[in-house]
Parts: structure tokens; C-alpha cells; sequence
């Protein structure tokens, strides 16, 4: 029911394309009218100018619920091209990055992948972090052919939907091992309920993910509770966890509805601790009254924290703090390696055309980055470290670090 | 046993709102006999409104909570005659699905009309009303479930008083049994149109605000989806009937919690849909909807 940023895309466009329109003579123009506005012909010099950039496609949640991971994301990903232009860019090219934004919408990531091919021709694709909207996504790459790297859906299904598709995360299986061994051990817990939104690929993947590595370590899931992305009361399915009495409960959403979530448990006296993903990974998670009081306690598993010790990382944190004036998290962090594996593809590659960075992609080896050492495996995912963080006094604390 | 009680608990809570944004529907279809479809998005000012207003509020207590409620009260019943000033008046005597579509186009332009001006997404709504919990044996009462039913309840009577009671609540009655007819007999029917979407956007404001007070993440789009259980609640007790949106509202928030809470949760609001087409079949009206001349 909302067409306000949409409206504005297509403004824009209308607007470029008018622009470029009278730079046209006007057998041109009269061309161009008669191929029915089939896309605005760029000009001679445009073309000339076209020739010394390599476009470079991203689509992120810049606004909506998840706001917050599209923002990091994005800002990650902006630092790293900055980054590289700065140091001369690829092949004696700059990077161009086109963004567009999904509104944190599932559905509007197709539209705003086929914008970024069809329209601005950009020769792979960067994003998303939820992975419904990386699949969806990762179907109109792959039928176009244009390469795609996704920072940190980790929902295995993104990279099967085709040899296009790719991404510089681990996936559930691990971060739901990880978690798993993490509650019986850490936790002590031996009995676990589970709330899941079943909406989301990732929420679904993530808990079954969990619960088969919980229950083969010898756990008990005890409940288990659904919810879906527009829901703001929760206190029916916890009055119903609360009544299976467990000793902790995984909850593996998004941030925002996991502060609501927290809240709720809070109310109805529900007193164990919670746990879940990398996407609770956000600094709105504890903001808002009694949020952070809520949380407190809590832990999550991520890809990264600005409080590892290591040089690469310390460098990463004190640029990106000085660009943006806010410390990175585990999404911009992504964001910056996902244009360090496609910078080092186009190097190796020797070109930038999209079929030949897709084979370079496929090999790429030991590329160090901000969350590790990244190699693409045959599924064209990752194998890297899980950091867990515990939420103390409404900050996100490093507790340990599991390797793979 | 105690879970039964505890969603019992849960249900009234949320079905209390339920019944407050209803009841803007009904009192509205009540006097001009058309859905007022922006209502939902006047709900999503109202809390908006009580953000702003809440943020300077520097404590929380029960008399800032009511003053934040009260300014956000005023702002949208100002916004809503306004609405009805402006989109629908000039369009009173074209058909109903002239008025209809407006409401629609309405409901989209401050849907998007926020995103543009409060931002797109969530922001966490500031304490108004002190929270605390009551333990009563295993139960748990949170105050902010007592303050929702306590403000829906006064807000119900109230609403009644003045309907049955009051000059204006006669010429509201009158205007909804017969414009033409009213008109004749000296009342300004203009005002008490006017009145009444004030009172419904009022209505619509508290709702706002107790369900920010109780579900702390606000955003433009926050009133679709409470709107339109509100609105299956209203038709549900009787659109146009007071007793009977509070009536659906809560029955609406009971069936909803109980069937979240138990294994078919993804299916509680095609529950409360199916349990609606029931009731229609066997009562059109809706529950209470036959008591003709207590319609507002």
C-alpha cells in the first residue's frame, strides 16, 4: 500500500532520462522516440566516460524494520569502494556503486535488482542481509547472469539458487551448531524453547538449524512458538513458553522484534535468558524504554566485533568511525569484505565483464579481510569464525569466538 | 489452568484496544453510514503525536501519561475534522463509493505523508504511563495491561454517556436517523459531522497511544494491520453499535491470543476470520447489531 518510494525512483529516473535527453540532437531524439523510449541512449561522451568506470549494483534495506542493517551495510560497502578508488581503483578503473533501496520489503529487492541490471547495466551485484530478500534477489541475477554477492544473508538456500550467487558469511548450519553447543555449555541449559517468525527464511532455517544440533547434543527443545513479521504481541505464544518452563529461550529474529519480544518475556515474569542470531545485530535492539534492562544478560552470535585484537581490525574500525562517527558492526564489516572479494575477482579476472568475474569469484582463496579469511567453497559460501556477543548495560560485549 | 487465566489476561488487554480503535469505525459509520478507512493512519498520528509530546515529558508518571494521551487526543481530533472538512464534505452528497475511495486515497497520503515527515522506520516510543508487574499467585498482571483496560473502559462509558445523555449526542443520534429530517429541525448537521470525527479521531489517538505504551516500536505503517482487526471487530459486534465494538474488539483480542498460544499460532487471524463469517451467517447485523435505535 505504499508507492512513496517508488514514486521517487521513478522521479528520478524520469528526471535523469530528460537530462540526458537534451544533450541529444535531435535526429537522435527522434530515434530514441521511435525505438518507444526503449532506455535513454547515453550520449557519445557518456559513453567515453563509461569506459573509465566499472557500475557496481547494491540493494539494501535502507529504510523499514530493518533499517538498521541496510544502513551498516551499505555504509561498510561504500567505505570499502571509497577505499579502493582512493587507491586507484581496479584494472586503472574507478568503481562506480549504485544503490538502491527495498524498503525492507519482500518483493521489492526483484524490482530493485532488475532496475540495477536493466537500467544502470552494472556488472555484479552487492546485498542483502535477510535472506528471503537475497533469494528473491539472487533469481533475477542468476537468470540474467549477473554475478551476485551477498555480505550476510546466511540462509544456505541464497547461493543453491544458482553458480551466480555467492556470499562472504558462514551459514546457519554453523551459526545453529554454534549456538547449540553454546546454550548446553555456556548456558547449561538442557531444556530450550524455540520462537520462530515464520516468515522469514531465515528464522525458520536458523531454528531448525539449531534445534537439530541442540537436540544431538543431548538438549530438549521444549516449546516451540510462532510468530509472523507483523506481529507486536507476543505475550500468548511466551505465556505458552513460560508454561514449558525452559532454562533458556533462542529466538532466532530480527532486532526488532526481538526488543518487543524481550519486553514481554520481562512482563510476564519470564526470567531466563535469551538468545539468538546474528539478527539481532543492531544498535536499536536496546534502545527504547526498558530495552536494554530486558536484554541484559542476553547473548547473540555474529561475524565480527570492533573489539577483536587485531591490527586489520583495528585500522577498519578507526576508518570507520572517522567516515560515518559510529563504531561498525558485524553488517558493515560484511558489507566491506563483499567489495573486497569483488575487487580481487575483477583483478583476477583482468576484466569486468560478468561472466568472467563469476569464474574468478569461484576461486577466490585466502583474501583477508575485515571478518577473516575468506575462501569460497564449492557452494560458493564461506567457512569463517562466529563471534558471541553478551548485551551488557544496553552494549554488545565480546564473549568468545568459535572457529569452524 | 494458570496458563488459561494468563491469556485470558493477555486477550482482554489487547482486545481492549481492539475495541477503542472499533469503536472510531462504528461512531463514524454510526452518524454517516461509510468506513472510515484513514482511521487506522489517525491511530498511527495519535502515537506519533504522543512520542513527540512524550519525549519532553521527563518522568514518567500517571498525570504526564494522561496529558501526553490528552495532547495527542486534541492534535488528531483536529486532524480529523480537518480530514473530513476537506476530503469529505465537499464529496457528502456524491455516492457512497466517491466517499469510500477518498477514505482509501486518505489512509494512503498519511501513510505515506509519515513515512516522509516521521521517518520510515521504527522508533521507540518514550515511558509515558509508570510500568511495574503484579504477581497475583502465578499470574501475572503487567500495569500497562491495567491502564489499557482502565482508559478503554472509562473511554467506553464516557462515549455512552454522551450519546445517550447529551444535547450533542441527541443531535448526533438525530442526524444519523435522518440528515434531511435533522436539518429541518434546526440542527447543524455540518457540526455535528464534525464533531463526531473529532471524537472518533480522539478515540483513535488513545488507542495510538496505549498501543505504543504497550508495544514500544512505532512507525508509519503501524496502523495497518491493528485497523483492520479493529474494523472485523466493529462489523463483528455490530458496526454503528457502541456496546458492540467493545464487545468484538475484546471477543476478537480473546480468540487471537488463544489460538497464538497454541500450536496453529500462524492461523489466528484466519481463526478470527472464519468465527466472523460464522457469526454473519447466522446474525448479519453482527452481534449486537440489531438494536436499531441505540445506533448513534
Amino acid at each position: 500500500m505504499v508507492i512513496g518510494g517508488r514514486f521517487e525512483a521513478g522521479a528520478a529516473e524520469l528526471l535523469i532520462c530528460m537530462k540526458r535527453l537534451s544533450y541529444l540532437s535531435l535526429p537522435m531524439l527522434l530515434a530514441v522516440l521511435a525505438a518507444g523510449f526503449s532506455g535513454c541512449k547515453p550520449s557519445a561522451e557518456e559513453t567515453a566516460a563509461d569506459a573509465q568506470i566499472i557500475k557496481v549494483g547494491e540493494f539494501a534495506s535502507l529504510t523499514g524494520s530493518e533499517a538498521s542493517f541496510g544502513q551498516s551495510s551499505h555504509d561498510g560497502t561504500l567505505l570499502a569502494v571509497e577505499d579502493i578508488n582512493n587507491a586507484g581503483g581496479v584494472l586503472g578503473k574507478k568503481l562506480q556503486l549504485i544503490t538502491e533501496d527495498d524498503q525492507s520489503k519482500d518483493g521489492e529487492s526483484a524490482t530493485a535488482v532488475k532496475k540495477l541490471i536493466s537500467r544502470d547495466k552494472v556488472v555484479a551485484i552487492l546485498g542483502e542481509v535477510a535472506s528471503i530478500r537475497s533469494i528473491e534477489a539472487a533469481q533475477i541475477c542468476q537468470q540474467y547472469k549477473v554475478p551476485q554477492i551477498s555480505p550476510s544473508s546466511t540462509n544456505p538456500k541464497v547461493t543453491q539458487t544458482g553458480d551466480y550467487i555467492f556470499r562472504v558469511c558462514f551459514i546457519d548450519p554453523f551459526q545453529g551448531t554454534v549456538m547449540a553447543q553454546f546454550a548446553a555449555k555456556t548456558l547449561k541449559a538442557k531444556k530450550v524453547a524455540l520462537l520462530t517468525d515464520v516468515g522469514s527464511t531465515y528464522s525458520v532455517g536458523l531454528a531448525d538449524f539449531f534445534k537439530a544440533g541442540f537436540i544431538a547434543g543431548g538438549g530438549e527443545i521444549v516449546a516451540e512458538q510462532k510468530f509472523t513479521k507483523d506481529d507486536k504481541d507476543f505475550k500468548a505464544q511466551l505465556t505458552a513458553v513460560k508454561t514449558a518452563n525452559p532454562d533458556a529461550i533462542f529466538i532466532p529474529a530480527y532486532y526488532g522484534q526481538v526488543t518487543l519480544i524481550a519486553l514481554q518475556a520481562r512482563e510476564l515474569g519470564i526470567t531466563v535468558p535469551l538468545f539468538g542470531g546474528d539478527g539481532w545485530e543492531a544498535p536499536e535492539l536496546t534502545e527504547g524504554p526498558g530495552a536494554a534492562e530486558a536484554l541484559e544478560g542476553c547473548y547473540f552470535s555474529t561475524h565480527f566485533s570492533p573489539e577483536q585484537d587485531s591490527p586489520k581490525i583495528k585500522q577498519f574500525v578507526a576508518a570507520y568511525q572517522k567516515r560515518f562517527g559510529s563504531v561498525p558492526d558485524a553488517m558493515g564489516a560484511l558489507g566491506y569484505d563483499s567489495v573486497l572479494a569483488l575487487v580481487d575477482a575483477i583483478k583476477r579476472a583482468g576484466s569486468s565483464d560478468s561472466d568472467k568475474i563469476r569464474d574468478a569469484l569461484a576461486t577466490v582463496k585466502n583474501l583477508e579481510g575485515v571478518t577473516g579469511i575468506t575462501t569460497l567453497d564449492t557452494n560458493r559460501d564461506a567457512q569463517k569464525p562466529a563471534v558471541i556477543l553478551e548485551i551488557k548495560g544496553g552494549k554488545f560485549v565480546y564473549k568468545e569466538t568459535v572457529n569452524p | 489452568m494458570t496458563e488459561f487465566l494468563q491469556q485470558l489476561i493477555n486477550g482482554v488487554s489487547v482486545g481492549s484496544m481492539y475495541a477503542l480503535i472499533a469503536l472510531g469505525y462504528t461512531l463514524v459509520y454510526g452518524v454517516l453510514r461509510f468506513i472510515n478507512f484513514a482511521h487506522s493512519d489517525v491511530f498511527m498520528v495519535g502515537a506519533f503525536a504522543g512520542m513527540y509530546l512524550g519525549r519532553n515529558l521527563g518522568q514518567a508518571s500517571v498525570g504526564g501519561g494522561l496529558l501526553v494521551m490528552l495532547g495527542a487526543m486534541a492534535i488528531c481530533a483536529v486532524l480529523g475534522m480537518l480530514i473530513e472538512r476537506f476530503a469529505y464534505r465537499p464529496l457528502r452528497d456524491r455516492s457512497k463509493l466517491s466517499v469510500l475511495i477518498t477514505a482509501i486515497g486518505m489512509s494512503l497520503f498519511l501513510e505515506n505523508a509519515g513515512q516522509l515527515v516521521f521517518g520510515p522506520n521504527p522508533q521507540p516510543f518514550p515511558t509515558t504511563f509508570p510500568s511495574r508487574n503484579f504477581e497475583l499467585g502465578l499470574v501475572v498482571v503487567s500495569s500497562k495491561d491495567l491502564v489499557v483496560f482502565g482508559v478503554a473502559v472509562v473511554l467506553l462509558a464516557a462515549l455512552q454517556l454522551l450519546v445517550l445523555k447529551t444535547r450533542i449526542g441527541t443531535a448526533m443520534r438525530a442526524t444519523a436517523f435522518n440528515p434531511q429530517a435533522a436539518a429541518l429541525m434546526g440542527i447543524n448537521i455540518n457540526h455535528v459531522i464534525s464533531f463526531t470525527f473529532g471524537l472518533g479521531s480522539a478515540l483513535a489517538a488513545a488507542g495510538g497511544i496505549l498501543w505504543a505504551y504497550k508495544f514500544p516500536k512505532i512507525d508509519p505503517l503501524m496502523g495497518i494491520a491493528p485497523g483492520l482487526t479493529a474494523f472485523v471487530a466493529a462489523v463483528l459486534g455490530g458496526i454503528g453499535n457502541i456496546p458492540g465494538a467493545a464487545l468484538g474488539g475484546l471477543l476478537i483480542g480473546i480468540i487471537e491470543t488463544f489460538v497464538k498460544g497454541s500450536r496453529w499460532s500462524t492461523w489466528s487471524e484466519a481463526i478470527a476470520f472464519i468465527l466472523l463469517i460464522i457469526i454473519l451467517m447466522f446474525r448479519p447485523a453482527g452481534l449486537l447489531g440489531e438494536t436499531q435505535p441505540e445506533k448513534v
